[in-house]
């Protein structure tokens, strides 16, 4: 969907869903999984739906991750930082979780 | 960077956004001699416009354009001003007293505030559309984010759609940076320029003329244009092609990518909460606050400045910030010496002129802005717009009832990207004007913030004895 312009802007790995990740430095975390090519961030509580990343500027929350352990966080506010653990958030609760 | 903690108890002057608008107010509070402090939710000032001016790994300027750069000066200036800048900081409540909910890093803090001054600009206008919710949706404001702030820039088969200047930017900086665009779906019906060419003059006196016919020219020798009087995004698990008609016949195109753009509108969420009483402007199809001549609100003491405002676009916003500050500066402090409004007045009135002919040429059809069907209407709690549609002819008579019956607004967006056309959708169905139904009533929290956040609220000894008794 995105490739990089030529950009010197140093590495930055980030652990999404247990996978390493390649970010750049002044990347958030939602660019960064645009950059990398993942398809869904999240999925909605009412129908379990993939969704990804959609306005970029805070308004809509279809960027929702949860990163390092706290859910809800808004991937295209929050810069990528070396080590930082992002977890798709699953939405729709399965009866027993 | 500041922390939450090393902010002060009151600031005479709270400005809430980093877009020209805030810049420029706190720049000239600042220098004036009030205590000044901007909160930004971003990782950097600039806001939308000039996203990421201070980071951009875009560096061949012809890429953004001229325009882009002004915001460098904004930043300079704010930041030599003395006004504390304070980045990842994400403004939760605001009361009619002032008191500012801020959080940065996980810790939360209430700042008093003299004055304050919303400047938390524009969004894209919903564009509901069947798919719109799919993976490899966006809206063509998000691309052009991901390329100031990234420098990411589309690749494999994008489609762009819609209208509006923003959309024909993009098209121009995607195209200079090396991407390629299969094609652009103009939603933008040939009648509109029967309603706009009446307001031609003042356009072509205002310094959008010249600039908006360069850019339709470099993006129409390069990219095929299709009219289109529907368009659905199709795919499963993400986009995987476009489909649209136009004069009944419907065409196909495979995508990887379809990034929507039908206008901007005020973002109203803050100020919404804080009381601030707003109109619908029916030739920006929105509502915007009531504002008097300083772009005071409502509520003493808080003022909307910039886009915010109703749109004019960046250097209007800048103008509109310094006005506000202007009268915010008189009333803290009357003996500080502050610029004369009126050649800043002059100014403001030079960039709005030809607003009326762009609102009129861009303007949404009926079609893209009240959906029909089981078109998703709030993405969040995935409303269709059927189901809101059936609940306002069963007697619901505005969007606060609509999340009784519905939810539609009560998701983490809190009515962003619903609110527009949930209000028209019933507009339409029961014949009501847009004042009559009104807009969602929105309360703090604005953002979501952890309980932890919450919980790391200083609290004095007073305050605790008075909870535990």
């Amino acid at each position: 969907m995105f490739k990089r312009l030529a950009d010197s802007s140093p590495a930055v790995g980030i652990i999404v869903d247990g996978k390493p990740v390649s970010a750049r430095a002044g990347d958030t975390i939602a660019a960064a999984l645009l950059a990398a090519g993942i398809g869904h961030c999240r999925t909605t509580p009412v129908t379990g739906a993939p969704r990804a990343p959609y306005c970029l500027m805070g308004v809509c929350f279809d960027c929702l991750v949860t990163v390092d352990g706290v859910g809800s966080r808004q991937g295209c506010l929050i810069p990528v930082r070396e080590g930082m653990k992002v977890e798709t958030q699953l939405g729709r609760r399965e009866a027993g979780r | 960077m500041t922390a939450s903690a090393d902010l002060a108890p009151s600031y005479e002057l709270v400005v809430i956004g980093g877009g020209p608008a805030g810049l420029a107010a706190a720049a000239l509070a600042a220098r004036a001699g009030v205590s000044t402090v901007l909160f930004d939710e971003n990782p950097g000032v600039g806001g939308q416009i000039y996203r990421a001016i201070t980071s951009t790994p875009v560096k061949d300027r012809a890429i953004l354009g001229e325009d882009y750069w002004d915001g460098a000066k904004l930043a300079e200036e704010a930041k030599a001003s003395g006004a504390l800048i304070v980045n990842g900081a994400t403004v939760w409540s605001l009361d009619r007293q002032r008191i500012v909910g801020i959080s940065i890093a996980g810790k939360a803090r209430m700042i008093e505030a003299g004055r304050v001054i919303i400047a938390t600009g524009s969004q894209e206008r919903p564009f509901p559309i069947p798919g719109w919710t799919l993976p490899g949706v966006m809206t063509a404001g998000a691309a052009q984010t991901a390329l100031k702030a990234q420098g990411l820039v589309a690749s494999g088969r994008t489609v762009l759609a819609g209208g509006g200047p923003l959309l024909w930017l993009l098209a121009a900086q995607t195209l200079r940076a090396g991407g390629k665009i299969d094609a652009i779906l103009d939603t933008m019906p040939r009648r509109n320029w029967l309603h706009a060419m009446f307001h031609l003059p003042g356009f072509a006196l205002s310094p959008y003329f010249g600039k908006g016919m360069a850019l339709l020219k470099e993006v129409r020798a390069k990219v095929p244009i299709h009219r289109a009087d529907t368009i659905e995004a199709v795919g499963a698990d993400r986009v995987r092609e476009v489909l649209f008609s136009s004069g009944g016949e419907t065409r196909r195109l495979p995508a990887d990518l379809l990034l929507l753009h039908q206008g901007v509108v005020p973002n109203v969420n803050l100020a919404n909460a804080a009381g601030v009483a707003h109109v619908w402007n029916d030739r920006q199809l929105c509502f915007v606050p009531v504002l008097d001549a300083d772009f005071g609100s409502s509520v003493p003491g808080i003022a909307v400045a910039g886009d915010g405002a109703g749109i004019a676009g960046g250097t209007a916003a800048a103008e509109r910030g310094r006005i506000a500050a202007i009268a915010a500066v008189r009333a803290l402090k009357p003996d500080c010496i502050v610029p004369d409004t009126q050649a800043i007045r002059q100014r403001l009135q030079r960039e709005e002129m030809g607003r009326s002919f762009l609102d009129l040429l861009n303007r949404p059809v009926d079609a893209f802005r009240q959906p029909a069907g089981n078109t998703i209407v709030c993405r969040c709690e995935e409303v269709t717009a059927n189901q809101v549609r059936d609940t306002a002819k069963m007697g619901c008579e505005g969007p606060n009832q609509m999340k009784a019956f519905l939810r539609c607004g009560m998701g983490p967006c809190q009515g962003r990207l619903c609110g527009l056309t949930v209000a028209e959708l019933i507009s339409a169905e029961r014949g009501a004007t847009l004042d009559e139904v009104g807009y969602y009533r929105l309360r703090p929290p604005v953002k979501p913030i952890t309980l932890a956040e919450l919980a790391s609220l200083p609290i004095s000894e007073a305050e605790r004895k008075a909870v535990e008794r």
